[in-house]
């Protein structure tokens, strides 16, 4: 085609150039996001997960500075005031021995939450170690770890916590070490599948060609690129370890008196439903509302660093 | 088909022996002596008691002792209360367990199933919203605040069932209700989740390009698909339903095994708490070893991998 002749032929004024479909491709017309800005956008933008966020933030303030500011100690007795309902004296009531169900329910917040986050950590290092070792050394140690997680994964969970405590003796750190060493199984095969995916990848080869260790391209390289589904899970833990703690409880292997704790609480509280309803009612509110927030700030996560997953 | 099953019953008898052996050294590691509750026992009869109970022996004999009673189905007498074996309230507690934690399946299967496959097939509608509610609710509530609500105003409020107690059909009423919840939570959510995965699926536009009736799609592809998960599940579920039901089980004083559980536990009483422990890993394993086999049944890539 004569294209001489075409530009010749705007010169009549009835037709101008259109440049329009011309584009700079070496400008930026957005600024570049890293994957965990573009997840935090889009964290940001879900509503529900973000008011969820904000509420478990403020349990958690309430949590750390109530008890020290409340003019009541969480262990402190009030012969006078037995079994009171909500007042503007007591907040949340009594209980039988007559200390303050509010101090007594933040104080819980403190133990629990104490738990459910230790617990979060020790299942997710544990789980990364053994899951990163067994993946990506592959082979006869990886078909023994897996064997003894399955050996482990073969009993329900809280049947090796109740023999754990039986042997440690109830106590904060003996639940966090029960609950942290058993808990550990999925962490372990949801990271080592992630290793089988990526170890053969060249970023792990050219690392390994610079002559990095096992253990610093397990943590180093794979480790990152698995933090995502890492990180969902751990949120799913919080809320299992909450639960855990509070059957404990409610077996008699929680806590020991007078330390409060939500699941000391609420079994306290179930006790005595028929008489003073209002003793389990705020409890378990606050174990209802904190297991609401994680699990949906949870779904949040999910949705956030894994959009593929969104349903 | 039959190799599959042979290797995964050894490794089922394995693991087994490995959990005995275990608890064994455990529930003897517990720090203190044995009968130390009460404090005035004279020397002579602590010292006959650790005869009864072969506790005067190495640890390692009593050890052999206890793995050969295991094998001939003997799981040793409890501490606490000496006519009671430990088979025999297995035996006695066992149907109990049973029907309320098979009860509280079945039937949270079933309604939880339904619901879920009702909201993926009207995605964003009514039942969808009333799903994604339950499900939270059901994995935000503790199972022992549910158990003590639906207690106090089905029993007491409006007593339409029994408190507590097992004297009839109608004492199994709520603590199945109690045992349902949660899995009708878990079943809606799981079921949800799975039929919207295999909705995007190519075969569904395949079968509806193909000129089949949503009605007809729905049950010949869809349902098959979205229901493996739920085989899968039913193993730790089936096991899980023993542990979730010890607390269901002292709320509403139903004499089950996991009612004994925790009086044992309570009562520190370890030969119990022991024997008890290794009967629930072995149903625990024989569930395990069953889903496996019906796993294999259903979807065949399993039994030519294993």
């Amino acid at each position: 085609m004569d294209w001489e002749g075409l530009e010749d032929g705007l010169e009549d004024g009835l037709f101008e150039k259109d440049d329009s479909a011309y584009v700079d491709a070496d400008k930026m017309t957005r600024p570049s996001l890293t994957y965990w800005s573009d997840a935090w956008r889009r964290f940001k933008g879900n509503r529900v997960a973000m008011v969820s966020a904000v509420i478990l933030l403020i349990i958690i303030l309430m949590a750390v500075f109530q008890p020290m500011v409340s003019k009541y100690a969480y262990d402190e007795q009030d012969w006078f005031a037995i079994n009171q309902g909500p007042s503007a004296e007591h907040w949340f009531g009594t209980d039988e021995l007559g200390r303050d169900i509010f101090v007594r329910c933040w104080e819980g917040a403190r133990v629990s939450l104490l738990i459910a986050f230790v617990v979060a950590i020790l299942n997710g290092t544990i789980g990364i170690l053994y899951g990163g070792i067994s993946g990506y050394f592959g082979g006869v140690a990886d078909n023994i770890m897996m064997r003894f997680c399955e050996l482990i994964a073969s009993i329900p969970q809280m049947l090796w916590v109740v023999l754990l405590i039986l042997v440690l003796k109830p106590g904060i750190f003996p639940i966090i070490l029960a609950i942290g060493v058993t808990g550990w199984i999925g962490m372990a095969r949801l990271f080592r599948g992630q290793v089988f995916a990526l170890k053969e990848s060249e970023f792990v080869m050219a690392s390994r060609t610079m002559g990095a260790g096992s253990l610093w391209i397990i943590l180093k390289h794979l480790l990152p690129n698995a933090m995502s589904p890492i990180i969902i899970s751990m949120a799913n833990v919080i809320p299992g370890a909450i639960f855990s703690e509070a059957f404990l409880s409610y077996v008699g292997l929680g806590v020991p008196l007078p330390t409060a704790s939500w699941g000391v609480l609420a079994s306290d509280g179930a006790n005595k439903l028929l008489n003073f309803p209002y003793q389990l009612l705020f409890p378990s509110l606050l174990i209802c509302i904190t297991m609401l927030c994680f699990n949906l700030m949870g779904d949040g996560l999910r949705d956030a660093l894994d959009p593929r997953m969104r349903q | 088909m039959a190799k599959y099953v042979a290797k995964r019953f050894v490794s089922m008898l394995i693991t087994l022996f490995l959990v005995a052996t275990i608890t064994f050294f455990l529930m003897h590691a517990v720090p203190g002596q044995p009968f130390e509750i009460t404090r005035e026992t004279p020397e002579s009869v602590k010292q006959a008691l650790y005869e009864q109970y072969g506790l005067d022996k190495p640890l390692f004999e009593q050890y052999l002792i206890y793995m050969k009673n295991l094998l001939r189905g003997d799981f040793g007498v409890s501490m606490k209360y000496k006519s009671q074996s430990v088979v025999g309230t297995v035996t006695a507690g066992m149907p109990v367990s049973a029907l309320i934690g098979f009860g509280g399946v079945l039937i949270g299967c079933l309604i939880g199933s339904v619901l879920g496959a009702v909201a993926a097939l009207k995605n964003k509608g009514f039942v969808d919203y009333f799903v994604i509610v339950l499900a939270i609710l059901g994995v935000s509530i503790p199972n022992f605040v549910f158990g003590s609500l639906i207690q106090r105003y089905f029993a007491v409020e409006w007593q339409m069932f029994p408190i507590q107690g097992w004297r009839g059909w109608q004492y199994a009423v709520l603590p199945i209700m109690a045992a349902a919840f949660t899995n009708i939570a878990y079943y809606a959510r799981m079921l949800r989740t799975s039929m919207l995965d295999t909705m995007g699926q190519d075969y569904i536009y395949t079968a509806r390009s193909k000129g089949l009736g949503q009605g007809e799609i729905v049950r010949k592809h869809m349902l098959r698909n979205s229901f493996l998960p739920l085989v899968t599940s039913l193993g730790p579920m089936c096991a899980g339903v023993l542990t979730g039901n010890f607390v269901i089980e002292k709320i509403f004083n139903v004499p089950g095994i996991g009612q004994s559980m925790i009086t044992s536990i309570q009562n520190s009483d370890y030969t119990m708490i022991m024997g008890l422990t290794i009967i629930f890993s072995f149903i625990s394993v024989v569930c395990y070893f069953i889903v496996d086999i019906v796993y294999g049944l259903v979807d065949p890539r399993i039994r030519i991998a294993g």
